[in-house]
């Protein structure tokens, strides 16, 4: 008696707790099973127009039996809906238990042939009605792909009422598609081929080729001019997207080697030295975000919104570890070695030999994975082509770097010092300047840079004891064709590096493209042997 | 001319020529294997890898310690003249018996039916000889053309030679490639292996052993030879002219592009036979014996041994190998921290080498030895 008290008192508190929009078209499936539908065309439709992702839920749960009738002790008559061993009231979503002795007044509920067979075609044409912009436009794509006859009714009925510039398209692309096939007049079908061309569709390419083929010899000459100026078309935007795709790539490639470039100009340019152990410091910055990673994981847990701020929290940290590690180094012993570079080339691989097993030791041998936060989880598309949000964030941040260090350079005295001693050391440190800790901060700002874009890689790809090594050889030879110590050079040679490995890579393979353009940059040093922007100098042996 | 500076650098050559190609060998066969004095085949065979790789080290020297010229691409020509060794050699092994093919392994695997055209003239062992030497001289002619002739040098030169290592060696890890329009196979990432005959003897054999160690030795100590003779010259006098003053040796005259292409040409050929040696003592030749990582490895060797010495590369390629083999057993997982911090130490502290060790120290010595000797006089002073 509790419990039918209980469920009255629920039924009376349904309209106050659920929205209208959910709760409506639940009672309106629940009619529908019930069979207190006049008409049950008119009622399919009115269900379409909620877009109610649910209702698909429920049809697929009617189709395998896991609706049921039931009888209350009241006489009234509820649907329930079986998920997992546990019965929910349809129009709530509530559980309610079966009492023992009651099993007899439950009923498996049963729709009609005809029912089943229209409510398979609403709930393929129900996300066409769905609120979400994506999934509107996926669901008439489908729709239309699929070439079903069926479907053209609903697809032309929402074309019509559709608002949105872009979903229209995506409407009449699947229209077109559609009447391909399922034309009734060859105007109608010469019309949609000439339109797919107009639209530049990418998804109806293959079938207009297929109808271009086809009537290429014994055909309608007047379809087969008219598919054929449809392919080009569609082929011409295809070959803008593409390389619009690859330049956006090589873009995002072109970032990473541009960050880790950096430090390396500014460390060479300013000591004449090569760090080989450069590489490994942008595995500190993918370890630092693992363990900034792991320690918020068991501070915070996994499933809480603190977590999701890992990353931005572990980007300064590992700048910071970085500088702070490379800063030691550059006192312990770099600082000996800058009369002798060729010497201090072999001390920094030394040194990298050292870090990284190191690595290997501490954090074992296999890759370890830092986790996407949610934010950068998603893609964005400019126009025609889309891009996941880390590659985009990723050039975001190098633009980011790019302006911290012209910052650092030219306007704060740090930069000046370092420009001055870039220039000529001797005369720097005759003036007065600190040539020693002017040094050291650049050097440690140069490890830093290198370990923001292990950082960022750390999105990307895993992180491993010798994730540096794969970097290394291309970043060197972006410091060398730009031009050593110089960052413009360094900047636009990044960026030229990483397109045109992006451009070669479809036509030649990953690997051939990285060795031809390692070939073309030791061709490309014949030309200009001091890089893109040689420093100047009046110095014979410089 | 005397090629040697001193009398006792003349005993040493000749005295180490008499052990390790005499005795060496004979104590191998004639006598007895449980006698103290035995040398077991598979040290002769691990004493001819290290052999090699002095060899090799020899080969830098040249390069970094008489001309000043950094090169990280030496690796590379040393797996290059093995390549072409071990193609020869994988043509020897005959009919094998899961494919029942006259063809290598690798290319019955990649569904080759017949031996593409660049591997037939490699059946002829003169042709290969010569081809061990023309590979890796081909291609640091060709680089070094370009390279010197643009006048790179200094880190840029290391910098590129690394890079022409690394492509080189992407292209071997792949099972093929296609360069100038032709298909290339070496094997990918496993390389040539499972070796079974060498100029018609059994390559497991005891005496073959023996041959190819006499045969590592003798050409070190031609290398050894040459180079003294080198150094002697006006030739040997320009080239470390050119290590000191590029410039000044450029002004005076001399083009010294010319004579930078002829030893980067010269010590790419003696690093590509000393790989023809190293592959049938060692059994394998992979891409891994040409990564930049490899090349660093014997600019360790030059510069713990003593660079611009012509000892000191033989003794850091020697000690540095020994030191792997036992600290590889010993403390694997520490193994690379010590040989870094070795190699940091002797960058920082040891300029010269171990070979320049004693005449460092000297000075320290004196001071510790003429404290003894005042402390001793000082003795005898007051003593009376």
């Amino acid at each position: 008696m509790k419990k039918t008290l209980l469920i009255c008192l629920h039924f009376l508190l349904v309209p106050l707790v659920y929205s209208d929009g959910d709760s409506s078209s639940r009672k309106m499936l629940e009619e529908l099973a019930l069979g207190r539908v006049d008409s049950v065309d008119d009622h399919l439709n009115d269900l379409v127009e909620t877009g109610d992702p649910f209702i698909k839920v429920f049809v697929d749960a009617w189709r395998v039996g896991e609706i049921y009738e039931y009888e209350l002790e009241n006489a009234a008559k509820v649907i329930l809906h079986r998920v997992s061993e546990q019965f929910e009231l349809l129009t709530s979503g509530e559980a309610l238990d079966v009492p023992e002795g009651r099993e007899k007044y439950l009923k498996k509920s049963r729709a009609s042939r005809s029912l089943r067979k229209d409510l398979s075609r609403i709930t393929d044409t129900i996300d066409l009605a769905s609120p979400d912009l994506d999934t509107r436009i996926n669901a008439a794509l489908k729709l239309g792909q699929g070439q079903n006859k069926d479907y053209l009714p609903s697809l032309r009925a929402r074309f019509e009422r559709e608002t949105n510039e872009k979903a229209k398209r995506a409407f009449e692309e699947a229209i077109m598609i559609s009447l391909l096939k399922n034309a009734e007049k060859p105007e109608e079908r010469l019309g949609a081929v000439v339109r797919l061309g107009e639209l530049a569709s990418l998804k109806g390419r293959d079938l207009v080729i297929k109808i271009r083929n086809k009537n290429e010899i014994d055909g309608d000459p007047k379809l087969f001019a008219a598919a054929r100026n449809s392919v080009l078309k569609i082929q011409k935007r295809q070959s803008i997207v593409e390389n619009v795709g690859s330049f956006f790539r090589g873009l995002s490639t072109g970032s990473v080697l541009l960050i880790v470039a950096f430090g390396l100009a500014i460390t060479f340019g300013l000591m004449g030295i090569i760090n080989m152990a450069h590489g490994e410091f942008i595995a500190i910055g993918g370890y630092t975000c693992y363990v900034v990673q792991n320690v918020f994981e068991s501070t915070f847990g996994i499933q809480s919104s603190v977590f999701q701020w890992f990353f931005w929290v572990s980007l300064p940290i590992s700048f910071l570890v970085a500088a702070v590690i490379g800063l030691v180094f550059e006192k312990g012993f770099i600082r000996f070695l800058y009369r002798r570079p060729l010497e201090s080339l072999l001390a920094t691989w030394g040194l990298s030999m050292v870090m990284r097993q190191t690595f290997r030791l501490v954090f074992g041998a296999a890759n370890v994975s830092v986790e996407t936060p949610s934010v950068l989880n998603g893609t964005s598309t400019f126009g025609l082509v889309s891009m996941s949000d880390t590659r985009l964030f990723i050039v975001v941040f190098a633009g980011f770097v790019i302006l911290i260090t012209w910052l650092l350079l030219s306007k704060t005295n740090l930069g000046l010092y370092i420009r001055a001693v870039m220039q000529n050391r001797n005369m720097a440190s005759s003036l007065g300047i600190p040539v020693a800790r002017v040094n050291s901060l650049t050097f440690a700002f140069g490890c830093g840079l290198a370990s923001l874009a292990g950082a960022t890689l750390s999105l990307v790809s895993n992180v491993g004891p010798s994730m540096g090594q794969t970097y290394i050889v291309d970043s060197f030879m972006v410091v060398v064709a730009g031009g050593l110590g110089n960052l413009i050079g360094a900047g636009i040679s990044a960026l030229g590096i990483g397109v045109t490995d992006q451009f070669l890579q479809p036509l030649l393979g990953p690997v051939m493209g990285k060795i031809v353009v390692l070939f073309a940059i030791i061709l490309f040093l014949q030309w200009k042997p001091g890089g893109l922007f040689p420093t100047k100098s009046r110095s014979l042996d410089d | 001319m005397n090629i040697f500076d001193t009398k006792k650098e003349l005993s040493g050559f000749v005295l180490a020529g008499f052990i390790l190609m005499g005795l060496l060998p004979l104590s191998n066969t004639i006598v007895p294997e449980d006698s103290i004095f035995h040398v077991a085949g598979y040290q002769l065979s691990l004493w001819g890898k290290y052999i090699t790789y002095a060899v090799l080290a020899m080969s830098l020297n040249l390069l970094w310690g008489y001309t000043g010229l950094l090169c990280l691409c030496q690796s590379l020509f040393f797996a290059l003249g093995g390549y072409a060794f071990g193609m020869y050699l994988m043509l020897q092994v005959g009919v094998d018996p899961v494919y029942n093919t006259a063809l290598p392994d690798f290319m019955d695997f990649l569904g080759y039916s017949e031996l593409p055209g660049y591997w037939k003239p490699f059946k002829n062992p003169v042709f290969t000889m010569l081809a061990v030497m023309a590979v890796p001289g081909l291609v640091a002619f060709v680089f070094g053309f370009l390279a010197f002739q643009s006048r790179i040098k200094g880190v840029y030169f290391s910098i590129l030679t690394q890079a022409l290592t690394y492509a080189v060696c992407l292209l071997f890890f792949q099972n093929k490639f296609t360069l100038l329009w032709v298909d290339f196979t070496f094997g990918g990432n496993n390389g040539f292996t499972d070796f079974k005959k060498i100029l018609g003897a059994n390559i497991n054999d005891a005496s073959t052993t023996r041959w190819l160690f006499i045969g590592s030795t003798a050409f070190m100590l031609i290398v050894y030879a040459l180079i003294s003779i080198m150094l002697k010259t006006k030739f040997g006098k320009v080239q470390q002219a050119i290590r000191d003053s590029e410039n000044r040796v450029r002004f005076s005259g001399y083009s010294t592009t010319t004579y930078k292409l002829f030893i980067f040409v010269l010590s790419g050929v003696i690093a590509g036979i000393a790989g023809a040696f190293y592959v049938p003592q060692v059994g394998i030749i992979n891409p891994g014996e040409m990564t930049a990582a490899k090349s660093l490895d014997v600019v360790v060797w030059v510069a713990l041994g003593g660079r611009g010495t012509k000892f000191g590369p033989i003794l850091g390629a020697i000690v540095v190998s020994m030191l792997k083999s036992y600290a590889t057993r010993a403390f694997p997982d520490s193994w690379l921290i010590i040989l870094g911090a070795i190699f940091i130490l002797v960058v920082l502290f040891m300029p010269n080498g171990l070979v320049g060790l004693p005449k460092q120290l000297a000075p320290w010595i004196n001071r510790i030895r003429g404290k003894e000797r005042r402390a001793n006089t000082r003795k005898t002073v007051t003593a009376p």
